[in-house]
C-alpha cells in the first residue's frame, strides 16, 4: 500500500546563518528498479522507490533486509546489476559517489582524525574549490547549525560520540548537497543521546528543506522523525506509508511484526472480519478465511470488569505514563495490555482484557 | 576486499620487484651450493651425510647442540618465568601493566652488543659457580627473547578473559596451582606456543652474545666453519632459515586457526 | 615456580556467621597482598641480574679505569676523531638503511592491503619478515656473500658480462658492504611494525572522502598520508635504532676491522687497549645507549600520539 509522495516544502530564508539562508527546496529521488547481488545471493530485488523534493524517508529493517545496501547504491559506493538511480530527474547511475553532489553520515564515526572539527567539516567545501576563508565561515556556520561552533578547533578523539555524529552531520551538510544519506548514524550512540540527536537531526533537515533518506532498524527512531516509512524485507519494501498509516494499518504480518508491540493471538476468520475470544473485529488489508494469528497492538486492548475474556497477570512494567502488562488467557495466549498507570495490577492477579474494535492484521496459522 | 587497496598490476609490480630483491640472494647460495670446480652437482649437500667428513662439520653439530639445548632452557624460562609473571601483573597489578610493557620492551632499547658489555664480568662468576657450557647463556637469552615473547603471550591474555576463569575457577574451590595449570594455561595455549616458537627461532639466531662470551652455539659454529668450508656454512645457512620460516608459518596458522574459531 | 597467594586462603573466605560476627578482614586481605608481592619477585630478581645489572656494569665500566679509580677518561675518547667517525659511519648507515626500508617496507605493506588477512600469501609473507627480520644476521652475511662477494653467484655473473662489481676494491668486506645485508632486514622489519597501522586506516574515511567530493588520489594526499606520517615516522625511528645495535652481520661480513660502533666495542672487549685507553667499551656503549635510548624515547612519542588518532 504505497501513498502519494507529499508536495516540496518552501522554506524561511534568513540571513543569519549561511547555510540556512541558502537554503532551498530539496531535489527528488527516485530508485527504479534496482537489482543487486552479493555473489550468489540477491540483496535487493528491483527496489522501486520515490522521494519527493524535501521529504524524510526511512528505510526500516531487520539486519540484511538490504536497506544500507539501498542507500550505498543510492551514494554510487557500490553498483547496482540492473536499474537506475535518478536525482533531480536525472539518471546518476554511472555517476561516481565523489560527483553526485551528496552529503552522507556512517554509522561509525567517519571523521578524519588528523584534522580539527572545523577542518572536517570544511572538507568538502575545499574538495569544490572554495577559498579557505570562505570556508571556514561556512564551516562555522554549519557547526553552530548543529550547536558545536564553540568546539571547532578540536580534534575528533576529544569528543564524545554524539557530537562527532553532530560534526559529521555539519561536514555532510555544508556543501548543500542535493541529498542527505544517513546510514544508521545513531545506533552506536546512547539512548538519550540517540533520542536528542535524532530530533536535532529531523529540525534542522526541516530547516534545510533537504530531501533525506535515513536508515534504520530501530522502528521507534523511524516512526519520530520520518514524513514516510519504507519497511523492508529480504530486500524488497514490504509497504511504504506515512508512521500513522504503517502503525494504525500494516499491510502484511511482517510489517505489523516490526512496527508497534503487537501481541499474536488466534482467531477464526471469514471474509472481511475475524472473531478472536467472542469478538467480531474488522480485517484491515485482503479478505482471509479459517484459522489465523491476530495482530493486536497493546494500546488496543483495555482492562474491564465485565465482559471481554478472562487472564492472569503474568508481568507488569510501570513505564512512567502508563503501565504495560503482559496477560496469558486460558487458552495459553499472551496478550500485551497498555493501560493507565493507577490501575495497578500484580503477578497471577486475574483480569478481564477486551479488545477495541480497529482493524486488525491477520496472517493464516501456520 | 580493503577499497584502499591499490590494483592488481600495482600489486604484482611490487610483489616482483621486492621479490627479486629478495629472492635473488636466496637463489645465490642455493646456486652456490651446488657448485662444484666448474659444474653443479650436489656434492656439498651429499658431504653432510660423509662420515669422512664430520671432523669439519663438529663445530656445526656441536653448535648446534649447544643451541637447542640453550632454546630448551630459554623456553622453560619463559614458560616459568615470564607467563606466570604475567598472568600475576594480569590478574592483580592491572595498574602496573604499561610499565612492566615498557620494562619488558627495554631489550629493545639495550643493544645486545652493549649487555654484553656488562655481562661479561657477570659470566666470569657464573663460570666459576656452574662452570663454563653453552647452557648459562639461557639466561641472558630470555632477556633477548622478552619482547617477542611477551608480545604472543599478551595477545593471548587479551583476548582471554583469565580474571572471569579464574574467579570462577576460585568460587568452585579450586587453588591456585590449579587455577594457573589447568585453568588459565589451557586457555593461553596459542600464545604461549607462539611464544616459545618464537623464542626458539630467536635463541636459534642469536650470535652476539654467544659470540662475544666465546660460548660456541650454531651461528658462533657457522662462522667457524665458514672460513674452512664456505660451501658447507651456506648449506647450514639454507638449511636453517628454512626451519626457522617452518617455525613462524606454524605460528602464523596456528594464530590463523584461532580467530577462524572465534569467528564461527 | 610464583605462587599467587597463600594456598587455603579460599577456606577462609566462608561468609560471617548468620548473628553477624565479623572475621578480621585487613590481615587476610594484607597477607594475600604480600603474597602477590612476593610472586613477583623471582622475575624481579631475573630482570635485576640479567638486565639491570649487565647494564649498570657496562656504563659504569666506561667511568673507571684499569685499577678501578673514577676517571672520564674514557669518555674523552669518546670525542676522538676516530670514535667520530665510527660513531658517524653507523650514523649514515643506520639512516641511509632506514629510509631505504621504510619506504620499499611502506610499499609492500600496501600491496599486502588488497591480499585477504587470513590468506595463504599473508601468512607466507609474514613468516618470511619474521625469519629476515629477527633470525637473519650472521646467515644474511653469508648469503649476501654467496650472492656479491668476491666468488659470488651474481659476481661471476656480471663477470661473464664484462663486469667488475669489485674493480675498485673489495667493498662488500667494507661499510658500503653492509648496507644491502642490512635493507635486507630493514625491510622485513617495517614490514612487520608497519602493517598494523596501514590496516588501521578506517574505510570510511576512504568513504567520506568520496561523498565530500574528493578522489583517490587525494585521499591518499590529504587523508592518508597524514593520517599515517606518524606511524611511518615511528617505524624508521624504529628501523634506525634497529641498524645502530646490529652487529651480527658486520661482525660475520667484517672479521677485522672497526667501522661502525659495535664493531668497535668488539675491538674494545676483545683487545686490552685501544686508543691507549682500556675499558673504552664501557665508554662507548654509553654512548650507543645514548644514541638508541634518544630515538626509541622518539619513538614511543611518537607511537602514542599515533594511537590517539587511531582510536
Amino acid at each position: 500500500m504505497t501513498t502519494a509522495p507529499l508536495t516540496a516544502r518552501a522554506l524561511p530564508r534568513t540571513a543569519e546563518n549561511s547555510l540556512l539562508a541558502d537554503a532551498g527546496t530539496g531535489t527528488r529521488v527516485e530508485f527504479r528498479g534496482i537489482v543487486k547481488d552479493y555473489g550468489a545471493t540477491r540483496v535487493l530485488h528491483g527496489l522501486d522507490l520515490d522521494i519527493a523534493p524535501g521529504e524524510f524517508v526511512s528505510l526500516l529493517g531487520p539486519s540484511g533486509c538490504g536497506k544500507t545496501t539501498a542507500l550505498r547504491v543510492l551514494a554510487g559506493l557500490e553498483h547496482a546489476h540492473a536499474g537506475a538511480v535518478l536525482l533531480g530527474g536525472t539518471d546518476v547511475s554511472a555517476v561516481p559517489t565523489n560527483r553526485r553532489d551528496i552529503g552522507m553520515v556512517f554509522q561509525s564515526y567517519s571523521l578524519f582524525p588528523h584534522l580539527r572539527v572545523v577542518d572536517n567539516t570544511a572538507f568538502g567545501l575545499l574538495r569544490r574549490k572554495v577559498a579557505r576563508a570562505e570556508a571556514r565561515r561556512r564551516a562555522l556556520d554549519a557547526l553552530a547549525l548543529v550547536g558545536l561552533d564553540h568546539l571547532a578547533d578540536r580534534f575528533p578523539h576529544q569528543l564524545s560520540g554524539g557530537q562527532q555524529q553532530r560534526v559529521a552531520l555539519a561536514r555532510a551538510l555544508v556543501t548543500e548537497p542535493r541529498v542527505l544519506l544517513l546510514d544508521e548514524p545513531l545506533s552506536a550512540l546512547d539512548a538519550k543521546v540517540r533520542v536528542q540527536l535524532r530530533d536535532e537531526i529531523r529540525r534542522i533537515q526541516l530547516r534545510l528543506g533537504i530531501t533525506t533518506v535515513f536508515v534504520t532498524h530501530d522502528q521507534e527512531e523511524a516512526l519520530a522523525v520520518s514524513d514516510r516509512i519504507a519497511v523492508m524485507q529480504a530486500g524488497r519494501i514490504e509497504q511504504i506509508g506515512t508512521p500513522e498509516e504503517l502503525y494504525r494499518s500494516p499491510a502484511t504480518p511482517g510489517v505489523a511484526a516490526f512496527v508497534g508491540l503487537s501481541s499474536l493471538v488466534p482467531g477464526v476468520a471469514d471474509g472481511a472480519t475475524v472473531t478472536v475470544w467472542g469478538q467480531s473485529l474488522p480485517i484491515g488489508g485482503d479478505a482471509v478465511t479459517g484459522d489465523v494469528e491476530v495482530f493486536i497492538r497493546p494500546e488496543n486492548v483495555r482492562l474491564v470488569s465485565a465482559g471481554g475474556v478472562e487472564a492472569i497477570v503474568q508481568e507488569s512494567t510501570f513505564l512512567g505514563s502508563f503501565r504495560r502488562t503482559l496477560v496469558r488467557t486460558l487458552d495459553g495466549a499472551m496478550v500485551r495490555v497498555q493501560h493507565a498507570a493507577s490501575e495497578r495490577v500484580e503477578y497471577d492477579d486475574r483480569v478481564r482484557i477486551a479488545i477495541d474494535p480497529v482493524p486488525v492484521s491477520v496472517r493464516p496459522r501456520a | 576486499m580493503n577499497r584502499l587497496a591499490p590494483s592488481r598490476a600495482v600489486r604484482w609490480i611490487i610483489a616482483i620487484v621486492v621479490g627479486a630483491f629478495f629472492a635473488i640472494p636466496m637463489l645465490s647460495t642455493l646456486l652456490y651450493t651446488f657448485r662444484d670446480g666448474d659444474g653443479f652437482s650436489l656434492v656439498h649437500w651429499a658431504a653432510l651425510l660423509d662420515p669422512a667428513k664430520t671432523a669439519a662439520y663438529a663445530p656445526i653439530w656441536a653448535g648446534l647442540g649447544n643451541s637447542l639445548v640453550l632454546a630448551a632452557v630459554t623456553v622453560v624460562l619463559v614458560l616459568v618465568l615470564l607467563a606466570p609473571t604475567m598472568i600475576l601483573v594480569h590478574l592483580r597489578f592491572p595498574r602496573m601493566r604499561s610499565a612492566f610493557e615498557s620494562l619488558v620492551l627495554l631489550p629493545i632499547s639495550i643493544p645486545a652488543i652493549v649487555l654484553v658489555v656488562g655481562l661479561a664480568p657477570i659470566y666470569q662468576q657464573i663460570g666459576r659457580a656452574l662452570g663454563t657450557g653453552a647452557w648459562t647463556l639461557a639466561f641472558a637469552y630470555g632477556i633477548t627473547v622478552l619482547p617477542f615473547a611477551y608480545r604472543a603471550i599478551q595477545a593471548s591474555i587479551d583476548a582471554v578473559d583469565i580474571r572471569t576463569l579464574s574467579e570462577a575457577a576460585r568460587s568452585l574451590g579450586a587453588g591456585w596451582g590449579t587455577v594457573v595449570l589447568r585453568v588459565i594455561a589451557p586457555n593461553l595455549r596459542s600464545g604461549l606456543l607462539a611464544a616459545s616458537l618464537i623464542s626458539v627461532a630467536v635463541v636459534l639466531g642469536e650470535f652476539t652474545i654467544a659470540s662475544l662470551l666465546n660460548r660456541q652455539v650454531f651461528q658462533t659454529a657457522l662462522v667457524v666453519v665458514k672460513n674452512s668450508d664456505a660451501y658447507a656454512a651456506s648449506v647450514f645457512t639454507l638449511l636453517a632459515l628454512a626451519f626457522a620460516f617452518a617455525l613462524l608459518i606454524v605460528i602464523g596458522l596456528a594464530g590463523r586457526a584461532r580467530t577462524g574459531k572465534d569467528r564461527s | 615456580m610464583t605462587t599467587l597467594t597463600t594456598e587455603g586462603e579460599l577456606s577462609r573466605e566462608r561468609p560471617s556467621a548468620p548473628d553477624g560476627t565479623e572475621h578480621p578482614a585487613p590481615p587476610r586481605r594484607g597477607a594475600s597482598r604480600v603474597a602477590a608481592w612476593l610472586g613477583l619477585a623471582p622475575f624481579a630478581a631475573y630482570i635485576v641480574a640479567f638486565l639491570a645489572l649487565p647494564t649498570g656494569l657496562a656504563l659504569a665500566s666506561g667511568f673507571v679505569d684499569s685499577a678501578g679509580a673514577l676517571t672520564f677518561d674514557n669518555l674523552a675518547a669518546l670525542g676522538d676523531p676516530v670514535i667520530l667517525a665510527t660513531f658517524g659511519n653507523s650514523a649514515w648507515l643506520s639512516l641511509l638503511t632506514a629510509v631505504l626500508g621504510a619506504v620499499t617496507g611502506a610499499l609492500v605493506c600496501y600491496a599486502l592491503l588488497g591480499v585477504p588477512e587470513t590468506g595463504t600469501v599473508r601468512t607466507a609473507v609474514d613468516a618470511a619478515a619474521g625469519v629476515f627480520a629477527q633470525f637473519g644476521g650472521v646467515m644474511l652475511a653469508f648469503a649476501f656473500i654467496a650472492t656479491i662477494g668476491l666468488k659470488g653467484v651474481v659476481t661471476q655473473l656480471l663477470l661473464a658480462a664484462g663486469i667488475d662489481i669489485f674493480a675498485g676494491g673489495p667493498w662488500i668486506y667494507e661499510l658500503p658492504g653492509l648496507i644491502l645485508p642490512y635493507v635486507f632486514f630493514q625491510i622485513p622489519l617495517m614490514v612487520i611494525t608497519f602493517m598494523p597501522a596501514l590496516s588501521g586506516l578506517k574505510p570510511q574515511w576512504a568513504e567520506a572522502n568520496l561523498t565530500l567530493g574528493g578522489t583517490r588520489a587525494s585521499f591518499w594526499l590529504r587523508i592518508g598520508i597524514p593520517v599515517l606520517a606518524p606511524s611511518f615516522l615511528a617505524c624508521t625511528l624504529l628501523l634506525f635504532a634497529n641498524a645502530f645495535s646490529s652487529y651480527a652481520t658486520a661482525a660475520a661480513l667484517a672479521s677485522q676491522g672497526s667501522q661502525i660502533v659495535p664493531l668497535q666495542i668488539r675491538t674494545a672487549l676483545t683487545s686490552e687497549t685501544v686508543l691507549g685507553r682500556e675499558n673504552l667499551a664501557g665508554a662507548l656503549a654509553l654512548g650507543m645507549i645514548v644514541v638508541v635510548g634518544v630515538v626509541m624515547w622518539l619513538y614511543t612519542l611518537i607511537q602514542r600520539q599515533a594511537a590517539r588518532w587511531q582510536r
